[in-house]
């Protein structure tokens, strides 16, 4: 049901892409309009989410991640996994954005001959994971040709890498396989496993779904089904030169693939997608754990009203001695 | 808000870098208009429809490419019922026989770099 509730919203997305523009003429709509309200629901959305969670006080350091924390010189830390430095804290977010390192210690907990327990590595969903997100990004980078002209330097280096084997005209780049390849095992994984399925929701399964039919669009427009690229560009440089036009002769499937990715920008604040801001404020990740070496006091707590003892005692002193109690301070 | 400096750099510089394609071209003055491409003056059609060559000219080539090298047929009979010869550079680039200005220029501004060059040559100017 809820994969059938994902696919629709998916399918009426492009059935919606479709029929406004190849028979409803709303290409101003879908060329520029929706684009530009959702970067700005992207952008808004974003900082209004960061800006929620930094009012959120963190007041003590999670001192429980991975790895030794650092105390007695002869106790051998993990400056990485536990750092006590902003220059570890660095190096543990830089791994954990780059590499997913958290995402590496995954294990699966399986029952073995005859119910025995076992917990065992399990780095698919690391490794499809980290293939996923590193073919995105380099897609988005290579995207750079529609959107600035000249066409910056960096997109050349990547086309020519990604292409390197120079299969067919045009040149099949590897990231189009690999991201369909991993968004597929993303997907199935999902499906498959009895458990995975059962916490599913669906927002799991749209926003795969939504990202798998971009990438399809965008394949089936680069090998298949072409489109003037140069209309294309043209459509974008004049959005963000924001002076926009809206040439003729860019096919629907084109503007299916646009309206798609409007609609993940749209998306992505107010969905799990978040963490692409999120996991700079994750506590495990972005605190260094030095409560060993530093006082951290609760900026939240309630001033107290103290009364110590000498006052106490200063209080009494004359009662005190009268009775023939001891005094600490004579 | 707290630590409200790291909080306000890291959105400063998110903001910043989401939008760097606005800022640019804006800065440089980008506008939104065709690469200026020279289109042959004695002739008045192209091998096959204009929309299609625009998008799917390197589909045709593509073709080509496997006629000739595959089959042996080098005739090509365009839809408006002319016949030409496969050829990159004896057709395409006898009557778009300036490359730099037709072909390059086209492509620069998409970035795409055919590496076709690398063997196939090339009408000198002039000859
Ligand atoms: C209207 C602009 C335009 C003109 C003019 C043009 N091309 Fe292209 N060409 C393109 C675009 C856009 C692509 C890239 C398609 C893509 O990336 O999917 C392309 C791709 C190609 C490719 C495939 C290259 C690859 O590796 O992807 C070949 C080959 C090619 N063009 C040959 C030519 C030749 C030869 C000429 C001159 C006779 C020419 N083109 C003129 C726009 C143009
Ligand atoms: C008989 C001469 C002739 C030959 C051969 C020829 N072209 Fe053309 N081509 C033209 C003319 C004329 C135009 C302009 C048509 C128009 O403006 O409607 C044109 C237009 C084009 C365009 C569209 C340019 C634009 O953006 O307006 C492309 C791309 C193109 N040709 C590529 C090729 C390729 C690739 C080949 C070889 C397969 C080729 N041409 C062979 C004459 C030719
Ligand atoms: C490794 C060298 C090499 C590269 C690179 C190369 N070709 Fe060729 N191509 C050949 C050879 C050799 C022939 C056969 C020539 C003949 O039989 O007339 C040929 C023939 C062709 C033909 C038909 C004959 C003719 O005269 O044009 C086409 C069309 C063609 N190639 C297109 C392309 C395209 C498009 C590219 C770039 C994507 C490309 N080739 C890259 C070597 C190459
Ligand atoms: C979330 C962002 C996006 C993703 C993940 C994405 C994904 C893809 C993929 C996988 C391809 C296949 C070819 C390739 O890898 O280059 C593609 C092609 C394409 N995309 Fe996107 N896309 C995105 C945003 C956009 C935007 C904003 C535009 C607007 C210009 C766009 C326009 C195109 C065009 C025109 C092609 C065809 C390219 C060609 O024929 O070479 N895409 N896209």
């Amino acid at each position: 049901m809820k994969i059938l509730y994902s696919l629709l919203a998916v399918s009426i997305s492009i059935a919606f892409a479709w029929v406004g523009t190849a028979s409803g003429g709303l290409h101003y709509l879908f060329g520029v309009v929706f684009p530009a309200v959702a970067v700005f629901l992207f952008l808004f959305g974003i900082v209004y989410r960061v800006v929620r969670w930094a009012r959120s006080p963190v007041p003590f350091h999670i001192t429980t991640t991975c790895g030794q924390q650092k105390s007695l010189d002869w106790i051998k830390s993990s400056p990485l996994d536990n750092p006590s430095s902003t220059l570890g804290v660095i190096g543990r977010m830089a791994l954990e954005v780059f590499f997913f390192r958290s995402l590496f210690r995954n294990t699966k907990m399986e029952l073995k001959n005859g119910g025995k327990l076992v917990y065992g590595s399990a780095k698919y969903l690391w490794l499809a994971g980290l293939v996923f997100h590193w073919s995105f990004l380099i897609i988005v980078l290579r995207h750079f040709r529609f959107f600035l002209e000249p066409t910056p330097v960096f997109v050349g280096v990547l086309q020519n890498l990604d292409g390197f084997f120079q299969v067919g005209v045009p040149v099949l780049f590897m990231s189009d396989i690999l991201i369909l390849g991993a968004l597929s095992f993303l997907f199935f994984r999902r499906i498959v496993t009895p458990q995975l399925r059962y916490i599913s929701l669906i927002s799991d399964y749209f926003p795969l779904l939504l990202i798998i039919a971009i990438a399809a669009t965008g394949v089936l427009m680069r090998y298949f089904l072409k489109t003037d690229l140069v209309a294309v560009k043209q459509l974008m440089l004049g959005l963000f030169s924001v002076s926009p036009i809206v040439p003729e002769a860019i096919s629907p499937l084109f503007y299916i693939h646009l309206f798609l990715v409007s609609v993940l920008l749209a998306y992505f604040p107010a969905s799990k997608l978040v963490h692409m801001a999120g996991i700079f404020l994750s506590p495990t990740r972005n605190l260094s754990n030095n409560s060993r070496m530093k006082r951290h006091i609760n900026p939240w707590n309630a001033p107290v009203k103290v009364h110590t003892y000498e006052e106490w005692e200063d209080e009494f002193r004359e009662l005190i001695k009268g009775a023939g109690i001891p005094l600490e301070k004579e | 808000m707290y630590d409200a400096g790291k909080i306000i750099t890291g959105l400063i510089l998110f903001l910043v870098l989401f939008t760097a394609p606005i800022w640019v071209n804006l800065a440089s003055g980008t506008s939104a208009k065709r690469p200026d491409i020279k289109l042959p003056i004695e002739e008045k059609e192209c091998v096959a429809a204009t929309a299609y060559m625009k998008a799917s000219h390197m589909d045709l080539i593509y073709e080509w490419r496997e006629l000739v090298v595959r089959e042996e047929l080098r005739a090509y009979h365009s839809p408006a019922g002319k016949e030409y010869e496969m050829s990159l550079t004896k057709t395409c680039l006898s009557c778009h026989s300036n490359k730099a200005e037709f072909c390059d220029r086209c492509h620069n501004y998409v970035a795409v770099s055919p590496y076709c060059w690398d063997c196939h040559t090339e009408p000198k100017e002039g000859l």
